[in-house]
């Protein structure tokens, strides 16, 4: 073998070893996330965590509670609000519409994706707070509701069309009317998928932190009903991560493992379900 | 959620050899107006989220004009709003970011897509995609208790001790800062890069490859020399995706910059970003122009990553087609 060879062949195994470490330092950092969650988050998770409320500040113990309960407030919220804009935007693209208004919709919820969550969080703000000069649960709901919109649609719809052209044709063929033959036979077909694409969305919004800031704010107390500042999980990891207290520190930790936990259980419940590794009763 | 929607040529009105009345009966208009106005509504939300932005900012616009993206100062109390330092640490905590992602994103996907076998390559692809659901908060959290003192204790003193004759390695080692961001930047975007840059690659022709390795390249020379150039479309695609997400990424940065609004050569020097000078600010503004201004910073911020998306999606669709139009064996 020359030289000049050997050394191509040096370069070329060189090289895709390299490349071979690149991917395996890219996974790691998720093990080494969890990793560290758990050895400084799992020994907080108790009891207490669940159940307490914040204990005021300079007092150790207490727990998350009204955030808990806060975060399930909001993304409820977010999910009455977003998922019937997603899915019934969506059964109008895939079903109804012409192109020329198919492609205004699609690039209208392309744009609201792409936006930061910051500046959701500042058209939450305008259209859900400052008219009523008051932070409220609704108005957290709402922001993240809005970020919702675009990641049902835009899934859901693909979805749709993947259902084979013949199965509408049977449904039409038999006399059915459109809307039957979309609520009887196309969306069934697409259940898997639809559920995929609303689980998704909701995983994604349920670590949002940015537009709550100034739309739910935060609150240390129980938040009654719907009109009242509220604490979430992701604005508690926030604060407490910041604050300059060892035990807050702690509990910021245990707050994150909780929510990457919820948040790494529903993406790949969601996977499972659109690749039928988990059957789901219709 | 952006990947070319393959629509049927008429999957929509089939209905056309009804007549409305009996449409209107049947209840297939009622749907397809309800659909309609909720499809609709997505539109309107979008404008409206535009025209709250445009119209949020109106007396911060008029009274700066372009200066505003020009002055140095900040300084809330004396009413004096500069956008410099939130536009330079924005800028300088996104290229180091991309500096470092887009190396090591761009070797890992061309790993999966050339190298690995399909099942280890769709089993990381799993994880990676996993990695990108992680929130930016928990990134924060680790930023701020984990790398910000490394960096303080090992990594910033020596990078001081080699390479500090360069500018941008000099002052104290805070362990906040912009390369601090920067680095934790980057950790969040290597999954965005990995996974669109994957499927770009995936859709190179294989006669490409075939071709190369046929005239006696090696493996890495066909990938390097033929599949990536093929794919540089779409790889600038997925960077340019990546700088979106960069730009307008807040919680992460917010908690590890140092949230000082300074411009400094050093790159160990705490600085400010316009996602978190925002997200600090925002609920505490008073006054008129105060959250106008702030305002006229989301719309900064917005108008940039819209434009980035929109080149981001034009490079990976030319270069997606490409593949498909040379017949994927």
């Amino acid at each position: 073998m020359n030289p000049h060879l050997r050394w191509r062949k040096f370069v070329s195994n060189f090289m895709l070893t390299m490349t071979g470490l690149c991917a395996v330092v890219a996974v790691s950092v998720l093990f080494f996330i969890l990793g560290y969650l758990v050895y400084y988050g799992g020994t907080s998770i108790n009891w207490n965590f669940f159940t307490k409320l914040p204990a005021p500040v300079g007092e150790t113990g207490g727990g998350m509670a009204n955030a808990i309960v806060g975060s399930a407030k909001l993304l409820a919220l977010a999910t009455i609000f977003g998922v019937p804009f997603g899915f019934l935007g969506a059964i109008y693209l895939a079903e109804f519409s012409g192109s020329k208004v198919a492609f205004v919709v699609r690039y209208a919820a392309d744009l609201l994706n792409g936006a930061p969550s910051i500046v959701i969080g500042i058209f939450a703000f305008s259209i859900a707070v400052h008219p009523f000069k008051q932070f409220s649960t609704l108005a957290g709901g709402f922001a993240l509701g809005i970020m919702m919109i675009p990641i049902t649609l835009r899934s859901t719809e693909e979805f749709l069309l993947a259902v084979p052209r013949t199965l509408r044709e049977g449904a039409m063929a038999l006399g059915a009317s459109k809307w039957k033959t979309i609520a009887t036979v196309i969306v069934p077909a697409a259940y898997r998928g639809i559920l995929t694409a609303i689980l998704l969305a909701f995983a994604r919004v349920a670590g949002e932190t940015a537009p709550l800031l100034f739309t739910a704010l935060g609150n240390r107390y129980w938040s009654r009903g719907w009109t009242e500042p509220t604490a979430s999980l992701p604005v508690m990891i926030y604060n407490y991560g910041l604050s300059p207290y060892e035990d807050w520190h702690r509990q910021a930790w245990a707050a994150g493992l909780v929510l990457l936990a919820l948040i790494l259980v529903i993406n790949i419940v969601a996977r499972a379900i659109l690749s039928r590794g988990i059957s789901v009763p219709r | 959620m952006s990947t070319s929607s393959t629509t049927l040529p008429s999957s929509g009105p089939l209905v056309g050899s009804r007549s409305f009345l009996s449409r209107l009966r049947e209840g297939d208009e009622i749907v397809r107006l309800i659909t309609f106005l909720f499809a609709a509504s997505v539109v309107l939300i979008t404008l409206l989220l535009v025209f709250e932005l445009w119209q949020g900012s109106v007396l911060a616009r008029h009274k700066f004009g372009f200066a505003f993206f020009a002055t140095r100062v900040w300084d809330p109390n004396a009413g004096e709003f500069g956008a410099l330092p939130f536009i330079f640490g924005t800028l300088v905590t996104s290229i180091v970011a991309l500096l470092i992602a887009v190396p090591l994103g761009i070797g890992a996907a061309i790993f999966l897509a050339e190298l690995a076998p399909a099942r280890v390559s769709d089993t990381l692809e799993f994880f990676i995609d996993l990695l990108a659901a992680v929130p930016s908060v928990i990134y924060g959290l680790l930023g701020f208790l984990f790398v910000v003192p490394l960096m303080r204790d090992y990594i910033q003193p020596r990078l001081k001790d080699t390479l500090g004759f360069l500018p941008f390695f000099k002052g104290p080692a805070y362990g906040i800062g912009f390369l601090t961001a920067g680095i934790v930047l980057a950790i969040m975007v290597i999954p965005y890069i990995i996974s669109v840059s994957r499927e770009v690659l995936l859709s190179v022709p294989r006669d490409q490859r075939e071709a190369a390795l046929a005239l006696g390249s090696t493996r890495w020379e066909s990938t390097w020399k033929v599949v990536v150039p093929f794919a540089r479309a779409g790889i600038m695609g997925s960077i340019f995706l990546a700088l979106a997400r960069a730009l307008g990424e807040t919680m992460a940065v917010t908690m590890v910059i140092g949230n000082t609004p300074a411009i400094s050569a050093s790159l160990f020097s705490p600085g400010y970003s316009i996602a978190a000078v925002i997200a600090n600010e925002f609920s505490e503004a008073t006054g008129d122009l105060y959250p106008q201004a702030l305002i006229e910073l989301g719309l900064v911020l917005f108008l940039l990553t819209f434009i980035l998306n929109g080149l981001a999606r034009i490079l990976i669709l030319a270069t997606s087609q490409r593949g498909s139009g040379m017949g994927n064996a």
